[in-house]
């Protein structure tokens, strides 16, 4: 959904999410400073003001997220954005958000963890993004981009997704993806949709009371409500699933990456096809719901498949539930944050080869 | 002609609460709604009830209302009145929801001056878990989690939330009432249109501490929680406005 309405300037990543999110009409930022994402609080406090908006450095990522709630409940886009320890402090808000039923737009630039970790980048928050770190049964979509590019154009995207589905959308950027810099398009108008917001807290005049809640003492009555949750995440599992392919169509293994570690591998599948490997890449951009149809696909045609994460092996989980036991899935990663090299890659994959035309 | 002497506020819906007999909730509740309907801002108040004995508040406001997770009332408050500063934005908390779990929440809200306004029902127990020692608790006082008595020397003295909010630069009303007799509620009842009435001139935050009876978790009769109240809960919680910047400025 790249625009081209605007100028073509040199941005890091995190200034670039933070002028997208102005882009999408977005006027409530709530943030509190955390490394590697520093750059869109600071961006946020000189810019929202001149966007005639609001900008608020909280005491807390805990008071964060819920001025997030708070915005999002008397009809505003609402945002904030951290970096993993942070979004472990927002999981309590993000399950209130999702019980509800409010959008909102959280952005965690992922760095090394557990615990304090490192500031580098990371992809050891999957599981925590993907399953919901909050408590209870809720879903929200996660959208992965792997250049400042698409960083824009989901961000954008993102507060269209939260206002359709009335829910929590994250942007699962990292460390790398943030504080890089690259050539990007940032669109003045882009096609962005917000709807009208009846159930908001606007005050009731002219209408009954509006209730925003997530409390349903009566075990059925909550039940019912989680049977509308669900079948709201089933319509996200059909309708919002994307990926993209490189070179499968004649591949005979496959290599599945998301985020930026996707771009590492982009370069490893050049060097294995110039070697004469017969190698595909396989990119999930929404983290959940997770392509498992499109991947299960592939596996009539491939012979075997490696998972290349920045973290211990997440991702990887997701994959083996796809392809069912069918095919070998093998797993290379680095965490703490450090990053694989192409030549990793590209070494872990033909050593694969390697073992699977001996055995 | 007959004339109206009493009638249901407007803000309030025609049910019958939950709340136990001799609560103040109901008391509060009742106030604030009166206050909102003698402002004319019904139409343009947003509540926001707290996890606590008042979580079911939105079933009794007639106006909008949202629930916050526990203690962070003050923060919800903040991004809705700072996304629409013309809306009249209150925060209706317990002493477990404010004064413990909601500390920093409630002190940077203060601190920052938000425009809006916190009602603190002091019960001195956590109500809605069945009767658990609270910041407020007395000294000395027997509670589910304190069974031989409240030692302070262990785990605290009762907590005094607006003369911690009166050091903030930013705050403007800060008060405190008793919910014990007719003379104290009328009392309560000024405090809480002032603070209202700060709100609606964008004076700035403000915060109306109510002392408040709980029998059920006292283990008392509610005639007797009101005797508990006069005797031993405002020694300790001396009554009055702790703070009033508006009135010092115009002074």
């Amino acid at each position: 959904m790249t625009q081209t309405d605007g100028d073509r300037v040199l941005m890091c990543g995190n200034d670039a999410m933070a002028e997208a999110v102005i882009s999408a009409g977005c006027r409530c930022y709530f943030g509190y400073p955390i490394t590697p994402q520093n750059e869109v609080t600071a961006y946020m406090a000189k810019r929202m003001p001149e966007a005639g908006g609001v900008f608020l450095q909280s005491e807390s990522e805990l008071a964060a997220v819920n001025m997030v709630f708070g915005a999002a409940a008397v009809g505003a886009r609402a945002m904030t954005s951290s970096s993993s320890p942070g979004i472990s402090l927002k999981q309590e808000g993000i399950s209130y958000v999702a019980g509800c039923e409010l959008p909102a737009v959280i952005a965690n630039v992922m760095r090394g963890g557990p615990g304090l970790g490192s500031i580098g980048p990371s992809q050891s928050d999957y599981f925590q993004a993907t399953r919901g770190g909050g408590h209870g049964d809720y879903r929200h979509i996660v959208l992965a981009p792997s250049t400042v590019q698409e960083l824009v154009d989901m961000t954008i995207e993102a507060f269209d997704l939260a206002d359709r589905y009335r829910n929590p959308v994250m942007v699962l950027s990292d460390g790398i993806l943030g504080q890089m810099m690259e050539p990007v398009v940032i669109p003045k108008h882009p096609e962005t949709h917000e709807p009208e917001k009846p159930w908001a807290l606007t005050g009731c005049a002219g209408r009954e009371p509006n209730v925003v809640k997530s409390l349903y003492l009566d075990v059925l009555e909550l039940e019912e409500h989680n049977r509308h949750l669900q079948e709201k995440y089933a319509q996200m599992e059909r309708e919002e699933v994307r990926y993209e392919t490189i070179e499968t169509e004649d591949a005979e293994a496959l290599l599945v990456a998301f985020g930026t570690v996707a771009r590492i591998c982009r370069s490893a599948l050049r060097v294995l096809r110039e070697r004469g490997h017969k190698v595909g890449l396989f990119r999930p951009i929404t983290l959940w719901p997770f392509p498992t149809e499109a991947l299960r696909a592939t596996r009539d045609f491939l012979e075997s498949y490696l998972v290349v994460e920045m973290n211990a092996g997440q991702m990887v989980e997701d994959v083996r539930l796809a392809v069912e036991g069918r095919r070998p899935v093998e797993f290379y990663g680095r965490t703490g944050g450090a990053v694989m090299t192409v030549d990793e890659v590209v070494a872990r994959l033909e050593a694969m080869l390697v073992e699977e035309s001996t055995s | 002609m007959m004339k109206t002497l009493y009638a249901m506020p407007e803000s309030l819906k025609p049910v019958v609460t939950h709340y136990c007999a001799g609560c103040g909730h109901g008391i509060v509740q009742r106030m604030v709604a009166e206050v909102v309907d003698e402002l004319g801002i019904r139409e343009r108040t947003v509540g926001i009830a707290p996890v606590g004995c008042a979580v079911l508040g939105y079933d009794y406001f007639n106006f909008d209302v949202s629930e916050a997770a526990h203690g962070r009332t003050p923060a919800v408050a903040t991004g809705m009145k700072r996304a629409r500063p013309d809306l009249i934005v209150f925060s209706y908390q317990g002493d477990g929801d404010l004064a413990a779990i909601g500390t920093a929440e409630i002190m940077h809200a203060g601190n920052r001056g938000e425009n809006i306004t916190v009602i603190f029902v002091n019960n001195g127990v956590y109500g809605m878990t069945g009767g658990q020692m609270a910041p407020t608790t007395l000294a000395g006082q027997v509670t589910k989690t304190t069974p031989r008595g409240r030692a302070p020397e262990d785990v605290g003295a009762p907590l005094k939330v607006p003369e911690m909010l009166a050091v903030c630069d930013q705050t403007k009303f800060l008060a405190r009432c008793a919910l014990n007799s007719p003379k104290n509620i009328r009392a309560a009842k000024r405090a809480l249109k002032k603070a209202f009435q700060y709100q609606v001139d964008g004076v700035g935050f403000s915060l109306v501490e109510m002392l408040s009876p709980c029998p059920t978790y006292w283990g008392v009769e509610p005639l007797e929680a009101l005797k508990w109240v006069e005797e031993k809960v405002i020694p300790r919680y001396p009554l009055g406005v702790i703070k009033d910047a508006a009135a010092e400025t115009r002074a």
